[in-house]
């Protein structure tokens, strides 16, 4: 068979991504048709540079998640198939076995695997874990902000200095520190996911507890489920003791979120605090503690969604940052195992033979680059449409 | 303004501590020192003959006496191992035992030894830091300028299409991390597939003498990545000063939009970008890890990676001391240098 060109190339890779395409068409279809009716989220569509953000992080979305069910893709990320190593783009699989795809259309890497399954399937190791770590984050710089930035005094003293303990160690070392099997052995990243990942169950306990707890039925309704739900799900998640054995964990992944987690929440915090400064000093905090509401009542149902703007434009952003730290860990080889097809292991496999073969590196390296390059575009896009009320 | 920066040395010297003792006590956990005792004996060293290797070298002692001795407060430790010999921290096979110094940490000036390149720890990262302060002064020089006309170009006129066209090219370089641009770099210049070789894809013989062919990939590498926020921070302040009212006053009696620019409006948009600057030093200190490995420039950043790969102790503690007092020192001049920049802002 002759190798495919450019052209052709291409063509086959849009015929192969067609869910990810209609995904998208209908998202947008859908979202432009009711725009009016959905708040921040509708008002991006007015914003060309939010809308092509939006489109660039769904692609990623869509593309990981159908990748992961198998729909996107064309090979098996792990399959070596003998004569493909380091081929070009749009060589044809050599004696082409039955049931497999004709071509490698972004070729070979080194050990003949399949570079464009790999690059799809890196979407789904970063859509997996960014927003996830992201949300630990916030939860975390959240829970502790609002009454280091509320109360003040001895209590900002002291989480301001842990905060900045952790902002002054350079990124790489504190990862090269702890994302060590040596490291996992002693089982310190299990006792700071057991920290680090209690905090949502708090987040949400105080919650509720502060909006409902006049209405002692209504309360004890959503205490009980975010005990029983948010309890099984650390139970799992942290300590790998889910007592029915569905929720699993695997000890590699736990170290690299937690680490990624711990890195974001010290920032996470300080916007959290210095906003929080900001708004208690509005009329409408002193008029809830004239009303006699509680701290948390107007910390968490007052100054919260006040600064939901500036909080959502960053929540994106740290998305595209997270993105760049989980591919600083595989640039280096820590944490996730050699073989996973995440976007900066990739790249660090490739660039060893950079001056010759470029293709292993570059197609994971622009898609990094597409996704953290969409979420700047959204996060900008949000901010000029929420700036704009 | 005295007992400011006398509170901020106070604070410095206690997050150091206490930055470097979290490194101590990583790198002195039991699984990290049974990996040190197998790579510098023999890896098939039974438990009981690591926990020996380890004892007679003064390890298995309590961790806060370990950092004691690191510092230099507590004595270094002087055993009379299971094997017969004699060994201390404070003295070397070659020296006499009793005549060695009790103390012997960093108070005292001795860093230790590097387990890894059998040197001082001092001596390796004065080298080290040497190469790299070469490779980030020519990143300031490159990245500062090139940031701040950016910014000013695109904050002088709001919303025009060269303010449109700036602000999309400063935000791409803030999503491209260094091994991406790295890569795409090297892809582009310096491989035999694409075939322009301007430059190369290596910086090892930068290390003696940089010219234009090896070590502008490395530099251009980590300035664009830190090029985009201060270009974006930039513009926002150029952009708020243009609203201001001594601007309109000065458009309103006739003088050139260039000199408005130049003369009244620059020197006020420059105040927030200096402390941008300031505080985008440490960050570059990630990118240098990065662009050393990628460009195989053996200086401070590779120096990171090699001892934190070997569990190379006390390597690793003068690499974070090192950089732990750049992050430091960085935030306490760029709060000194906003005050002095701006008048406003009362230090209390």
């Amino acid at each position: 068979m002759e190798p495919l060109n450019w052209g052709e190339i291409i063509i086959r890779i849009l015929g192969d991504m067609m869910p990810t395409w209609i995904a998208l068409i209908v998202m947008f279809a859908v979202s432009i048709y009711y725009k009016r009716n959905l708040g921040l989220y509708g008002k991006l569509f007015d914003s060309t540079i939010g809308m092509i953000g939006l489109a660039m992080v769904m692609f990623w979305v869509f593309t990981g998640i159908f990748s992961a069910l198998d729909l996107v893709g064309t090979h098996d990320p792990l399959g070596q198939i003998s004569g493909m190593k380091n081929k070009v783009p749009g060589t044809p699989v050599r004696g082409s076995p039955e049931g497999v795809y004709e071509y490698y259309l972004l070729g070979g890497d080194n050990l003949a695997r399949d570079v464009y399954t790999r690059m799809v399937n890196g979407s789904w190791e970063v859509i997996k874990i960014a927003p996830f770590a992201t949300i630990f984050a916030f939860m975390v710089g959240i829970t502790l902000g609002l009454p280091a930035g509320y109360y003040g005094g001895r209590l900002d003293t002291v989480l301001s200095f842990l905060a900045n303990l952790i902002l002054a160690f350079p990124v790489i070392l504190l990862f090269y520190l702890l994302v060590t099997p040596e490291i996992i052995a002693t089982g310190i990243p299990v006792y700071m996911a057991g920290v680090l990942f209690i905090f949502p169950i708090i987040f949400f306990v105080i919650l509720f507890n502060s909006r409902f707890f006049t209405q002692p039925n209504k309360r004890n309704i959503y205490l009980a489920v975010t005990i029983l739900l948010g309890g099984w799900l650390y139970l799992g998640i942290a300590w790998d003791a889910d007592p029915l054995g569905i929720v699993l964990f695997p000890s590699n992944v736990l170290v690299v979120f937690v680490s990624v987690v711990f890195v974001n929440s010290p920032t996470v915090f300080r916007i959290v605090r210095g906003l929080t400064l900001d708004i208690k000093t509005r009329d409408y905090v002193a008029a809830a503690q004239t009303r006699g509401e509680g701290p948390w009542y107007i910390m968490l149902w007052e100054i919260l969604p006040n600064a939901r703007g500036p909080l959502i434009v960053d929540f994106c952003l740290r998305i595209g940052y997270v993105t760049i730290l989980l591919g600083t860990l595989g640039f280096f080889g820590l944490g996730l195992s050699p073989e996973s097809p995440d976007w900066g292991s990739t790249i660090n496999d490739g660039r060893k033979l950079l001056s010759v073969y470029l293709h292993p590196a570059l197609a994971p390296a622009l898609s990094l680059l597409s996704l953290v390059l969409g979420l700047n575009l959204l996060a900008d896009g949000l901010r000029e449409e929420s700036l704009r009320d | 303004m005295g007992l400011f920066i006398l509170r901020r040395l106070g604070v410095m010297i206690l997050t150091a501590l206490c930055l470097t003792f979290v490194v101590f006590f990583l790198t002195n956990l039991y699984p990290n020192l049974e990996k040190l005792a197998k790579t510098q004996g023999n890896f098939r060293m039974s438990d009981e003959q690591v926990e020996t290797w380890l004892g007679n070298r003064g390890y298995l002692e309590p961790t806060l006496v370990k950092y004691g001795e690191w510092l230099g407060v507590v004595p270094g430790y002087d055993i009379v191992g299971a094997d017969g010999e004699r060994r201390g921290r404070c003295y070397n096979s070659t020296m006499n035992p009793d005549d060695a110094a009790t103390f012997c940490g960093v108070l005292q000036g001795d860093w230790g030894d590097s387990t890894v390149f059998k040197e001082p720890a001092s001596k390796i990262i004065a080298t080290r830091l040497g190469l790299t302060g070469k490779l980030m002064m020519w990143v300031l020089i490159v990245m500062v300028p090139s940031a701040l006309i950016v910014g000013v170009m695109a904050g002088m006129r709001e919303g025009s299409k060269l303010d449109r066209s700036l602000s999309t090219f400063s935000i791409a370089t803030t999503a491209t991390p260094e091994y991406v641009s790295g890569v795409i770099f090297i892809a582009i210049f310096a491989s035999s597939a694409v075939g322009l070789k301007w430059f190369k894809g290596s910086a090892t013989s930068a290390m003696e003498t940089a010219t234009l062919q090896n070590f502008t990939l490395p530099v251009l590498t980590i300035a664009l990545y830190g090029m985009g926020y201060i270009a974006r921070m930039t513009r926002a302040s150029m952009a708020e000063v243009m609203t201001a009212q001594y601007i309109r006053t000065a458009r309103l009696k006739g003088v050139s939009f260039k000199n408005i620019v130049v003369k009244h409006a620059l020197r006020n948009a420059l105040i927030a970008p200096f402390t941008v600057i300031m505080l985008q030093v440490p960050w570059l200190l990630n990118g240098v890890v990065i662009v050393e490995t990628l460009f195989n420039y053996k200086g401070f950043g590779w120096v990171l990676v090699q001892a934190a790969g070997n569990n190379d102790v006390e390597l690793l503690l003068g690499v974070s001391v090192v950089s732990v007092v750049v992050v430091l020192l960085t935030q306490l001049i760029s709060d000194i240098g906003y005050v002095y920049l701006n008048p406003r802002i009362k230090v209390s």
